[in-house]
């Protein structure tokens, strides 16, 4: 993409706090240790933290801004960037690793043209390695927006991929 | 009006997944359809620990008991079960001996364990207060605010012998006794609940499945303590645990359990939900204490503890899940009970998570003083496969593995650091003859490294080289003086980092060195994995006189290296090859070999 084409897109995606979250901020703004719950709801919103949105979250909270990308970047929880439509986690804990989720994500990755952490170039899926979700007894699994898939095989990914794709 | 019968199902986190939401509605509106709405409920409750065999079902009172039962399942135990009074043979967990092994406790699974901290799990709905109060909830709690005084609780807690079950296993009265000697009315009671050690799940699944437990006891430490606030910070991973959480705070609230005066009494005590967001190292007290104030979780150097110098520089008391969820027994049925579970120095019992290669994975309580082969063989049912134990691994990334010699040993706080390993929380992860053990501590020195805060030098630098150092071997570059060095960096940053994070990271490769030197040699003298997981140190090859140049393996390789056509011999081109077996999985006829 060429860098005015990108700066298209950025305009395009300029970002602002509707109202519920601004009055979900005023609720907090006197509470100690608000940051993170703060920023929990902004993510669950947008579904990332967006950059101009940081900058309101500071002005409102009366945060440097400083403070606020010291916790986004210590956390794996907060992005910074745009997760793809459909968000696929690979379980990457000790259970499923012992049991091929390194394959999956190989598979993965060789299937969608992306990495681990990235989105597909069509904005579709993004990749994330995740810690244990807590189901390994049915280890490896991955989840789809948050639906679990257990007791995989890599060749079972392309016909999970392909019932969300376009959707 | 009481029903006659009852179907209880699992709805924790594993067995939601494998769709036991829909069987709930699947049965309800079969129950409906054959007129037994008055007679049958249909409950949904929290983990009964068998997650292999998920989702479960249990039908009361006859308390059989199916396993992996599907939505579609729903109509035939309706009407075969429920309507006709006769099981639904093939659902049973051993439907050979349909009979024998029709109650949960005919089943080898549940034969050796003593469910104390799981007593509601997989019994009651969490959602229902009333179901936690019919099974002796918040009794605790009356019998402390109106019979007990504060040093009665305390005593009672030092009889009983609890340790903290976060890993450390310190005397859970005493950090009570601390904050409590503290003068001023301003404290905080906290529930860790951050469970961050990767293939852990047990506190999960209590707060899916018996969150009232933990509330009732953070207020029974409210009142011996002097606090009136308790914070539960909880991973944002648990989106159902936090769920079940919220709704169990406003029923209790509701009830008077909670908030201001409670049961007429002049105690007040409330509890609020901060969400943790991704950082193992926030399982530590003073990085969580960091975090529930809005900050970086980054540990500080003790003392001051928490338990005098905490959240917001006051006094607070900080006990993870588990240990929330022994109290209200230990209060009701007295410590003097308690302390005769377990071993001398390890009282009570121990929740595990037990996977890998296993046969059963899923939860697990035991007594402390359980030997790990009682576990893996006993209750776990075994390797999967008929394959070859080899290790297990307790305490995740900050904890060791265990080889095969020491497999009698009894499970308690003391014996798994004799042997380089420690209790942690709980997990338990058995591996088999096909896992490699420098593959596996890469994994967690891995896991650690990135989990590192870089606060201090040691874990930072120290958890980087370690992992560089162990990469060489795994990839056949390593020499006896990375061995060396390796245990010099290890007992260096057990020393001297700041917190039980750094200095639990070296323990996997320690252990590694100390059970496991032979394999760890083979790598460095002869560059050879045994378990063939170390990918640069493998090599697929196709067998000439065994291919008949089907084309299979061809066609399944990811990065089209193997060349030859239709009925001749293929090749595979090493430089080129990324070792991932695909053609070994896909070959019909031996003719690809690893070596």
């Amino acid at each position: 993409m060429s860098i005015a084409k990108k700066q298209v897109a950025a305009v395009e995606e300029i970002q602002t706090l509707t109202p519920e979250l601004k009055s979900f901020i005023a609720e907090w703004k006197d509470q100690p240790g608000n940051l993170i719950m703060v920023l929990h709801r902004v993510q669950q919103h947008f579904g990332y933290v967006p950059r101009e949105i940081a900058f309101e979250v500071a002005d409102l909270l009366g945060t440097p801004l400083a403070k606020i990308y010291g916790v986004i970047t210590f956390y794996h929880f907060f992005k910074m960037t745009k997760p793809g439509k459909h968000t696929i986690a690979v379980c990457m804990g000790t259970a499923c690793y012992l049991k091929g989720g390194q394959q999956l994500l190989d598979e993965l990755e060789a299937l969608l043209g992306a990495k681990a952490d990235e989105v597909t170039d069509d904005g579709e899926f993004s990749i994330t390695a995740v810690r244990c979700i807590g189901c390994c007894g049915l280890a490896p699994v991955l989840t789809v927006d948050g639906e679990v898939y257990g007791n995989l095989k890599p060749d079972q990914l392309a016909g999970i991929v392909a019932k969300y794709r376009g959707k | 009006m009481a029903y006659k019968q009852y179907v209880l199902v699992c709805s924790g986190t594993a067995c939601e997944s494998s769709k036991s939401k829909d069987l709930i509605q699947n049965l309800n509106d079969e129950v409906r359809k054959a007129g037994l709405a008055n007679d049958v409920q249909v409950v949904k409750t929290g983990c009964f620990g068998f997650c292999e065999k998920g989702p479960i079902v249990k039908v009361l009172p006859e308390e059989t008991f199916y396993v992996q039962v599907k939505p579609a399942d729903a109509a035939e135990i309706v009407a075969e079960h429920l309507v006709k009074g006769r099981p639904v043979s093939r659902l049973l967990y051993d439907a050979a001996q349909s009979k024998a092994h029709a109650k949960l406790e005919d089943i080898q699974f549940y034969q050796k364990q003593v469910r104390i901290v799981l007593r509601n799990c997989g019994v009651i709905d969490p959602d229902s207060i009333d179901e936690y109060i019919a099974r002796d909830g918040y009794v605790a709690l009356e019998k402390v605010l109106f019979e007990m005084s504060a040093d009665d609780v305390i005593n009672e807690l030092k009889k009983s012998g609890l340790r903290g079950r976060g890993g450390a296993g310190f005397p859970t009265w005493r950090k009570w006794q601390f904050t409590k000697d503290v003068p001023g009315d301003e404290k905080y009671i906290m529930c860790n609940a951050d469970e961050g050690d990767p293939g852990a799940y047990m506190d999960r699944s209590t707060l899916e499945g018996d969150p009232h437990s933990v509330l009732e006891a953070m207020m029974i430490a409210g009142f011996t303590c002097g606090s009136s606030k308790g914070v539960i910070y909880i991973r944002a991973e648990y989106p159902l645990a936090i769920e079940r959480l919220n709704t169990a705070i406003a029923k209790a609230k509701d009830y008077g359990l909670m908030g201001e005066k409670i049961l007429g009494t002049d105690f007040s005590f409330d509890i609020e939900i901060r969400l943790g967001a991704g950082a193992f190292v926030c399982g530590e007290e003073t990085a969580l204490i960091a975090s529930t104030e809005g900050g970086r979780g980054m540990p500080k150097p003790r003392p001051p503890f928490p338990a005098v110098k905490g959240l917001w520089n006051k006094p607070t008391v900080i006990n993870n899940v588990e240990t929330w969820a022994s109290i209200p027994v230990i209060i009701m049925r007295g410590g003097d009970w308690y302390a005769r579970i377990g071993t001398e120095t390890s009282k009570g019992t121990k929740v595990f998570a037990l996977t890998g290669k296993i046969n059963n994975s899923g939860l697990v309580e035991v007594p402390m003083g359980t030997t790990l082969r009682e576990i893996i063989y006993g209750i776990g049912g075994g390797i999967k496969g008929g394959k070859a134990f080899k290790a297990v691994q307790t305490g995740g990334p900050s904890g060791g593995l265990i080889p095969a010699q020491y497999l009698d040993t009894p499970i308690d706080y003391e014996n798994l650091q004799k042997l380089g390993s420690i209790v942690g929380s709980g997990g338990m992860i058995v591996m088999d003859e096909d896992d490699c053990v420098v593959d596996i501590t890469r994994f967690y020195l891995d896991f650690s490294v990135d989990e590192s805060c870089g606060k201090c030098a040691p874990c930072r630098i120290g958890g980087r080289t370690l992992l560089n150092l162990l990469d060489k071997v795994a990839n056949g570059n390593g020499t006896v003086a990375d061995v060396e060095q390796m245990q010099t960096l290890s007992h260096a940053m057990q020393r001297a980092s700041l917190c039980g994070l750094g200095q639990t990271t070296p323990n996997p490769v320690l252990s590694v060195i100390r059970h496991f030197k032979d394999e760890l040699m083979e790598h460095i003298d002869h560059k050879h994995c045994p378990a063939g997981k170390c990918k640069n140190l493998v090599r697929f090859t196709i067998d000439p006189d065994a291919c008949i140049g089907c084309t299979v393996c061809a066609r399944r390789c990811p990065v089209s290296c193997i060349s030859g056509e239709r009925k001749v011999v293929h090749v595979i081109d090493q430089s080129r090859c990324v070792k991932c077996g695909a053609c070994l999985e896909a070959c019909k006829f031996g003719a690809v070999l690893k070596s």
